[in-house]
């Protein structure tokens, strides 16, 4: 379970988060919306301290991050995976060497059992035989799939998502998505996944998180969502006019 | 007059300000240096790290060094030639000596120096600044990696090995190219010429060469992992980045050559 109480973050004058609080719970897909700019990277970049939050706190299982020392951070961070908006796979190494690198650095398994862990990520997200593969070779959707491998190689708690599906077609989006939501089940992971897809919410939002200039403006799950008539959501969720007419004729 | 007034004001606070940016910025290199020395989480990793990086500057600049180097030793050797038969009074195996003493103290450190400084700084900073821009680096940072010291340690340690080798081994192509170069246009005879370089031999020429390899070594890989590590920004600011790192890492390595020069030589 992560709780996010009261975060705060401004770059000059911009306030970017206006006061953001919310309970994000285990075995879950927690969903954060909002618009272009809303803040959706800011604010999982605070929570995993790439970026320091002006004012608030971010609790991981009970343990406040903000108050840690640098080498807490160091060891809380090798329970969290994370998925980058751009995948940020090394590009001078391998899929494999990728998918290694943090069994590399933290364990002490032995090659064998690292390659058999390593394959077993691969197979996971559906990305077998392609260890020998560099970043440049993947297209944009494997890239993210491996950037997935990656994050949970070391079977982390929290998993973090930054628009695992952006510029994706809609089929290989939902497999992502599917992925995501298996294995936050499977291994009873407190997942944060930041999107502007609909289908995404619709798919697989236990917890759907609206982000609107700076606030939460909206919480709840996704058969809520479908129940909104209007405001600030209704104009993100139906966002063309064609869509919201469908929506007004459907509830005539 | 006012406006002369505000120019001379805006003019001072130009100067002062970029002033206060070059010791705000030192700052942080010192910062990002102190970071550097920290228990690795993995010492194997960070000495695989160290040999791809040793591999990558020794064989990647082998042969630019080698052809700079034998071409300076060449054309060392044909201008004093030139200069010591005009004289006429000078016997000629004294270029020999001459080319030596020139390569060890000067041209094979500072001119090796300058050469990485292109090719091993703008590497440095342009992969760090890659790896900044698409987040590899935050990539890292979130699996628990100490960045400021896996990315950058590695890449120290490489270059203060490497590159005093290769200055080492210009030294011996540039002797060559000397020999080469003055038995081709008839200025010497190969005996002349072994007899020059294994005279006047001072070992102090050697630890000053070596210690100008290290300290020139250490300032390029520093500088450039600090500009490569700090890029904020994108594409744009990768290539600004390498470039200020090729221009710092030569301005830095010509004062270190000075200084050196300056205490270590009487
Ligand atoms: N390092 C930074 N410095 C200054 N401003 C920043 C920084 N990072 C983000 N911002 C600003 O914060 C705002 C929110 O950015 P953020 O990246 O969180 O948006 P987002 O919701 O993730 O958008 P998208 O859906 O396009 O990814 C933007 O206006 C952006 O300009
Ligand atoms: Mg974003």
């Amino acid at each position: 379970m992560i709780e996010v109480i009261d975060i705060h973050k401004q770059f000059g004058e911009q306030k970017v988060l206006k006061g953001i609080s919310s309970v994000f719970e285990d075995g879950k897909c927690n969903l954060v919306i909002g618009k272009s700019g809303s803040g959706k990277t800011v604010l999982i970049k605070t929570m995993v301290g790439l970026v320091e939050p002006d004012s608030g706190d971010v609790k991981y299982d009970g343990r406040s991050f903000t108050q840690m020392n640098k080498k807490d951070r160091t060891i809380l961070r090798r329970e969290i995976g994370m998925l980058f908006q751009g995948s940020a796979l090394f590009d001078s190494m391998t899929v494999e060497e990728n998918i290694r690198f943090p069994l590399d650095m933290f364990s002490d398994m032995t090659e064998a059992e690292k390659l058999e862990q390593v394959n077993f990520c691969l197979a996971r997200v559906n990305m077998p035989n392609t260890n020998k593969k560099f970043p440049d070779e993947l297209s944009g959707g494997m890239k993210k799939r491996v950037g997935i491998a990656r994050a949970i190689v070391q079977n982390p708690k929290y998993l973090f998502c930054d628009e695992p599906n952006s510029g994706l077609d809609p089929k290989t989006s939902i497999v992502i998505d599917e992925l995501i939501k298996e294995i936050t089940i499977e291994y009873n992971m407190t997942t944060l996944i930041n999107t502007h897809d609909m289908n995404s919410v619709m798919g697989i939002g236990d917890n759907v998180l609206f982000l609107h200039e700076g606030l939460k403006y909206w919480e709840g799950d996704s058969k809520e969502i479908m129940n909104i008539t209007d405001g600030e959501l209704f104009d993100f969720i139906f966002a063309s006019d064609f869509l919201k007419n469908l929506r007004k004729n459907a509830r005539v | 007059m006012p406006s002369r007034n505000s120019k001379s004001v805006y003019f001072f606070y130009i100067r002062f300000s970029s002033m206060g940016k070059i010791f705000h910025d030192f700052g942080e290199y010192l910062i990002l240096l102190g970071r550097m020395f920290s228990k690795p989480e993995k010492p194997r990793m960070y000495w695989k790290e160290t040999f791809r990086q040793m591999h990558d500057i020794g064989i990647g600049s082998l042969t630019v060094i080698a052809i700079v180097a034998t071409f300076i030793g060449a054309v060392t050797a044909v201008q004093f030639s030139y200069q010591l038969r005009g004289i006429g009074l000078v016997p000629m195996w004294w270029v020999g000596a001459i080319v030596r003493k020139s390569l060890i103290l000067e041209m094979a450190p500072t001119l090796t120096a300058l050469l990485l400084a292109g090719k091993v700084g703008s590497n440095i900073a342009s992969e760090l600044g890659s790896m900044r821009t698409s987040e590899q680096i935050d990539a890292y940072e979130i699996m628990g990696v100490n960045t400021s010291s896996y990315l950058i340690a590695p890449k120290i340690l490489a270059s203060i090995v490497v590159i005093p080798m290769l200055v080492v081994i210009s030294v011996f192509l540039g002797i060559i190219g000397g020999w080469a170069a003055g038995v081709l246009g008839h200025f010497y005879s190969t005996a002349e010429y072994v007899r020059g370089v294994q005279d006047y031999m001072k070992n102090w020429d050697l630890v000053v060469m070596l210690i100008k390899a290290l300290l020139f070594s250490f300032a390029i890989a520093s500088v450039s992992c600090f500009k490569g590590y700090t890029v904020k920004g994108g594409a744009l600011e990768i290539g600004k980045a390498s470039t200020q790192a090729v221009v710092l890492s030569s301005i830095v390595v010509i004062i270190i050559n000075f200084f050196v020069a300056f205490l270590l030589l009487d």
